[in-house]
């Protein structure tokens, strides 16, 4: 007997749906057993977990300050994830979108009427991310050359220039050395919700459903399903790559620019060290178990949200490292690689065939 | 008679779409060549993959040796002398000819001594007159020469038990006849082959039995000197042989298409056209025949705006076309069916709606001011999909899951429905079953009557000679002649399609 | 002048050295048909339990085997789920090192003594100390090369090494053939899904190598973010080197030598800002990575393995 994947008729919906709710599942059990090999009690550490994320209001709008840039650049990384662009670059994006947010608050501003500075801090915003993440688009639809690596390395770039802006030039004199711009001038605040949490929601949600209407009803997102999904096909029926590329990888960047913009003009209301707490990578899971689809990265920003919130929590609560809620990210991935498969294949058991002598035989299992 | 070496009994194999095998049985005899007959689709491949220890049967035996065998792997089937020379070729482009040769055996030294093994191979293929230098690499060798390689390798090998899936293809008649006094030699060493193929003169030239196989199921065992190629092609088909369709007279019209003097080159940046010059009119279907890698490729690239020209004119409804872009040259009119059609004529993770709707999503209605019309598009595709038989569980079904055959339906309906006077058609009915090809054939003769201007390109000569009026052959990217279909025969093509001019002075040009 | 190329050579060749394995590794993982992007996080995992396991033991050995097989471990949840799941192989690779960098975070506040409250950084262990080589070692500037720790003399050995067994012995074939043309090396008997599987593992180990050296000679402890982006250059470098082990060195010297003209310009107190200098790797990364590009477009050559990153199940049509 042995054991084979067989391609399915068709896509099975209801795999499609458990497969991400298994993989939670799973990736809880996987980091329980490791919690319970540091003597840590994987129960209470996730009910503190839940608590620190979900346990009050003042919580929960905590939740919703991560949650926001995650989405943006969550939705960042899946437009250019269906071009089959790996863009891991939404890191840089955000920062640079930041620097150019800062730029306009601190040095703009004093020749700009008030109440423009703060669009206008938007705008190049997103300019400066749709240009950080032109820049490795440009070079793969003219050259060929690896985006992974290019977005990847420009990642580097761009925080060392932040770094060097508010260690440097930029660095607040009144600061004491901390590392940090002066603060804005308070017209180019981004206008706050509920507690921390801004403008920066509503501009989330509502990009994610025009994203949605583009990629499932314009004619636009018709061509950028055809080209990630076969580019030869694409290039025979007159699609354009090249220039739909592009313009998909500015809109991208810009997404993850805006990310930028709402977290220095929202949150720390300057440009200072820790803009980014690696939301640009956790954008990729965010894209992947959203299974690429922006209103699904909408909920699922919101739950790794909370994976991160719920760690800080349980590092002040247990004294366990902040680094679980990573951990716990990084294992949400693993089993919805896995478990992909299934929405393809299923499993069938084979007998074999034979009428030897089977008792003496090993049952193998062949992959 | 001898005990069979190779004998199959129920070999069942099933898809999840299809039943390959049907309790097939086969068996095969010492120093014998056993032709495998069927249409494509017809489970022959699969049967034989079974063995070659690609496949794994669902249900059956097979014995060798007159010994119940267990082939669960390539290295099974090779331990009992099994060798087979796939359809497509089994070699590694980059590598050289004696390494690919030694691949994958267990039992040389793990410190390879190349020239040893370069003195094994100049030595059978001297025994053989299989001429290829074992220090050069296979993207260097043109396709009859890989398959000297892949035979080269069986022997080397040692392989006793023969496994040919349709050699002849790719080769010229004359090469053919090459290869059959190879196996005529091997032969007559006890080694036996089985011989896969779907055309009934080589059965008759090659094989001492034959077995026909009719959609999975074996439909009858003869001696091949007992039978007919009448006979055979009946029992193939299950049913008498048509392909002589319907082809009314038709008046063709104004040149449609017109090509002066193009040249273009290969990816390598070696020529690939030479000065090619035809025109196509309107209600007229020019075939291509020739080997592959002549420049069939090149042309319907350059015909379709997918690569450019180095020299020459282009011309469509009488304008220049040349080196315009894909999409400048659909909206002239041109439709494509493109040779991969995996590859490049579907993408295989949309819907077949999607697929149906990949050339008319551009206009209205399926689109207004950029905005798609769902509703549209999916009762476009439920019209094309009861027009042209697609079979399919719904209009959302992802491409991939989809038979060859559908596949094909899906892109034909396409490029029909979007055809504006000219239809490219690169090897349309390749690999298709008996309906599919027939359906495929009958419509593109449709098409022409409607005034559509087709060039069709395809390596059965069978269909060239019944479908198209017209006959060019390519040879080393040039056009050898332009023949009338109904004038040509087989034999002449063969030989214009392998260089050979002699026989220009009596072929009248059409 | 002598004395700063010598000196220059020895930081090149020190910090040459993680990357020589890795990339190693990561050409042979290649070569199958299996892309690992997952390195950046592997290094980390073997960093930190490596310098753990060194601090708490004090055995060197037992640090680099652990190393070994913290690298390993993590390549093959990459080959399973890559080669017998059939994922994605750039969202496999890169959860990997998102799991990876997590990981090692959280071990490293984890792994230490009680008294430092699990915390590994800022202590000192046991390290790879410089092996003086008699003679050679006195030799002007060339005389860097034989003033190395133990893991740069193997790798010496273990460039021509890898070279060798890639492109002149039987597996080195069956290897490189499964790379380029799965379909047929499978037809030909070799087991493509077992070779994927072994040379990703192997890839792993000497990945899991390369991450040890940095916490165990290069920069001996553990920080946070020890690796600084490296895993991600090793992947540039396998490019540069057209995936041919033998040239492997030349991109770890490059890169190498970069660190190490950075470092020399730092300690100079040059007017050129420190975050300048750093981005200077990453840079060349990108400008390497373009003309190499260029370069093989224009030349017609591809050096990257046909199947890479494609799975590949025999019976799929």
């Amino acid at each position: 007997m042995r054991i084979i994947f067989e391609k399915r008729k068709s896509m099975s919906r209801k795999a499609m749906f458990l497969v991400p709710a298994g993989s939670f599942l799973i990736s809880l059990i996987l980091t329980a057993i490791l919690l319970a090999i540091f003597k840590a009690n994987p129960w209470a550490t996730y009910v503190a977990m839940f608590k620190g994320a979900f346990g009050s209001w003042p919580n929960f709008t905590e939740t919703l300050v991560k949650a926001i840039p995650l989405m943006l650049t969550g939705l960042g990384v899946l437009i250019a994830f269906r071009l089959k662009f790996w863009n891991i670059g939404a890191e840089g994006q955000l920062t640079f979108g930041g620097i150019a947010a800062a730029w306009v608050a601190l040095f703009w501003s004093p020749n700009l009427p008030q109440w423009t500075v703060l669009p206008v801090a938007i705008l190049m915003g997103m300019l400066a991310g749709a240009l950080w993440a032109g820049i490795p688009a440009l070079l793969k639809v003219r050259l060929k050359v690896d985006e992974v690596l290019t977005t990847l390395m420009l990642n580097y770039v761009a925080i060392l220039f932040a770094e060097h802006l508010y260690y440097g030039p930029w660095r607040d004199p009144k600061g004491f050395g901390f590392p940090g711009t002066p603060p804005f001038p308070e017209f180019a605040w981004l206008p706050r919700i509920a507690g921390r949490a801004h403008m920066g929601l509503i501009f989330a949600i509502v990009l994610a459903v025009v994203i949605w209407f583009i990629l499932n009803r314009t004619r636009w997102g018709f061509e950028l399903k055809v080209i990630g999904n076969n580019p030869t096909a694409a290039q025979t029926q007159g699609i354009r790559i090249a220039r739909n590329i592009m313009i998909a990888l500015l809109f991208a960047g810009a997404l993850s620019g805006l990310a930028g913009v709402c977290e220095v003009t929202g949150i720390s209301r300057r440009l200072q060290q820790g803009l980014s707490i690696g939301y640009g990578y956790t954008a990729i899971i965010v894209a992947w178990l959203a299974q690429l689809n922006p209103i699904a990265a909408i909920f699922v920003a919101l739950l790794i949200a909370a994976l991160l919130v719920g760690g800080d929590q349980v590092q002040m609560m247990m004294g366990l490292p902040a680094a679980m809620g990573l951990v716990l990210q990084g294992m949400l991935l693993f089993p919805m690689l896995a478990g992909a498969l299934f929405t393809e294949y299923k499993l069938r058991l084979i007998r074999s065939p034979k009428i030897t002598d089977a008792a003496t035989k090993q049952e193998q299992v062949a992959t | 008679m001898s005990h069979p070496i190779l004998e199959m009994k129920g070999i069942t194999k099933r898809f999840p779409n299809v039943v390959a095998n049907d309790r097939v049985d086969l068996e095969l005899y010492p120093g014998e060549v056993l032709a495998l007959l069927g249409e494509n689709g017809a489970g022959k491949s699969s049967l034989m993959n079974v063995v070659a220890g690609l496949y794994r049967a669902d249900e059956g035996e097979i014995f060798i040796r007159g010994k119940r065998v267990e082939i669960n792997s390539p290295r099974d089937s090779m331990n009992l002398g099994v060798g087979m020379v796939h359809q497509n070729f089994m070699l590694v482009d980059t590598m050289t000819v004696a390494e690919n040769i030694i691949l994958g055996l267990p039992d040389i030294p793990f410190r390879v001594d190349m020239e040893k093994v370069n003195e094994r191979i100049r030595e059978l293929s001297e025994k053989y007159n299989l001429q290829v230098d074992p220090e050069s690499y296979i993207w260097q060798l043109s396709v009859g020469e890989q398959q000297r390689v892949e035979i080269l390798k069986l022997i080397y090998r040692g392989a006793e038990i023969l496994i040919l899936d349709e050699p002849t293809a790719v080769l010229t008649p004359q090469e053919s006849k090459e290869l059959n006094r190879v196996l005529q030699q091997m032969t007559s060493e006890g080694k036996s082959a089985v011989f896969i193929t779907h055309k009934m003169e080589e059965v008759m030239a090659f094989s001492n039995w034959v077995r026909v196989l009719n959609k999975g199921r074996l439909v009858t065992v003869k001696e091949t000197q007992k039978t007919n190629p009448k006979e055979l092609a009946q029992l193939m088909v299950g049913r008498d042989v048509l392909f002589r369709l319907a082809k009314k007279e038709r008046q063709t019209g104004d040149v449609i298409l017109d090509l002066k003097d193009v040249q273009a080159l290969d990816d390598k940046g070696l020529p690939a056209l030479q000065s090619i010059s035809l025109q196509i009119r309107a209600g007229e279907i020019m075939g291509v025949a020739g080997v592959a890698g002549n420049g069939q490729k090149q042309l319907v690239e350059v015909l379709t705006g997918l690569r450019k020209i180095t020299g020459g004119q282009i011309r469509i409804f009488g304008e220049e076309m040349a080196n315009k872009n894909p999409l400048e040259i659909i909206n002239c009119g041109v439709s494509h069916i493109p040779a991969d059609r995996i590859a490049r004529g579907v993408a295989g993770d949309m819907s077949v709606a999607g697929n149906l709707a990949m050339k008319c999503y551009r206009k209205p209605p399926l689109v207004k001011r950029g905005i798609l019309h769902p509703r549209r598009i999916i009762d476009l595709a439920k019209r094309m999909i009861d027009m042209f038989r697609i079979d399919t569980p719904t209009p959302q079904t992802h491409a991939k899951f989809l038979s060859g055959g559908n596949i094909q339906k899906i892109i034909l309906a396409r490029e029909i429905d979007a055809c504006g006077g000219v239809l490219i058609a690169a090897y349309p009915s390749r690999g298709l079953d008996v309906g599919a090809t027939e359906y495929i054939r009958s419509q593109m003769i449709e098409q022409s009557e409607c005034g559509t201007a087709i060039l069709l390109i395809s390596e059965d000569l069978e269909e060239l000679m019944t479908v198209a009026d017209k006959i060019m052959v390519l040879y080393e990217g040039r056009i050898m002649d332009i023949l009338a279909s109904s004038e040509a025969n087989t034999e002449q093509i063969g030989l214009l399609m392998a260089g050979v001019t002699e026989g220009k002075t009596a072929v009248g040009h059409a | 002048m002598i004395e700063l190329l010598t000196s220059l050579l020895a930081i090149t060749l020190r910090s040459g050295t993680s990357l020589i394995y890795a990339t190693i590794g990561e050409i042979y993982t290649e070569r199958s048909g299996v892309l690992n992007l997952g390195i950046e996080g592997m290094m980390l995992m073997s960093a930190v339990t490596s310098f753990a396991v060194v601090y708490h033991t004090g055995s060197l050995l037992l640090a680099i085997l652990t190393a070994m097989a913290v690298g390993g471990l993590l390549a093959s949840v990459h080959a399973f789920l890559s080669i017998t799941m059939r994922a994605n192989q750039v969202v496999s690779g890169l959860s990997i090192t998102l799991f990876g960098a997590g990981m090692a975070s959280f071990l490293g506040q984890r792994l230490g003594p009680e008294t430092n409250s699990g915390y590994l950084v800022g202590l000192v262990g046991a390290k790879f100390e410089p092996l003086n080589i008699p003679v050679l070692s006195r030799i002007p500037v060339v005389g860097a090369l034989f003033n190395q720790d133990i893991l740069t003399y193997i790798v010496y050995l273990v460039l021509p090494l890898a070279w060798y067994y890639l492109y002149k012995t039987r597996n080195g074939l069956n290897l490189r053939a499964v790379g380029e043309n799965p379909q047929t090396a499978d037809a030909m008997g070799i087991n493509v899904g077992k070779v994927r599987y072994i040379y990703t593992i192997i890839g792993g180990m000497l990945v899991g190598i390369g991450g040890a050296h940095l916490s165990l000679s290069y920069a001996p402890g553990w920080t946070e973010n020890i690796t600084g982006g490296r895993g991600w250059i090793v992947i540039a470098l396998v490019i540069f080197s057209m995936w041919n082990p033998a040239r492997a060195i030349w991109g770890a010297l490059l890169f190498g030598g970069i660190n190490a003209v950075q470092f020399r310009l730092q300690a100079s107190g040059t007017n050129i800002p420190a975050s300048y200098l750093n981005m200077l790797p990453y840079l060349a990364t990108v400008v390497v990575l373009v003309m190499l590009t260029w370069w093989e477009a224009l030349s017609k050559r591809v050096g990257a393995p046909s199947s890479l990153a494609k799975s590949y199940m025999r019976e799929d049509k």
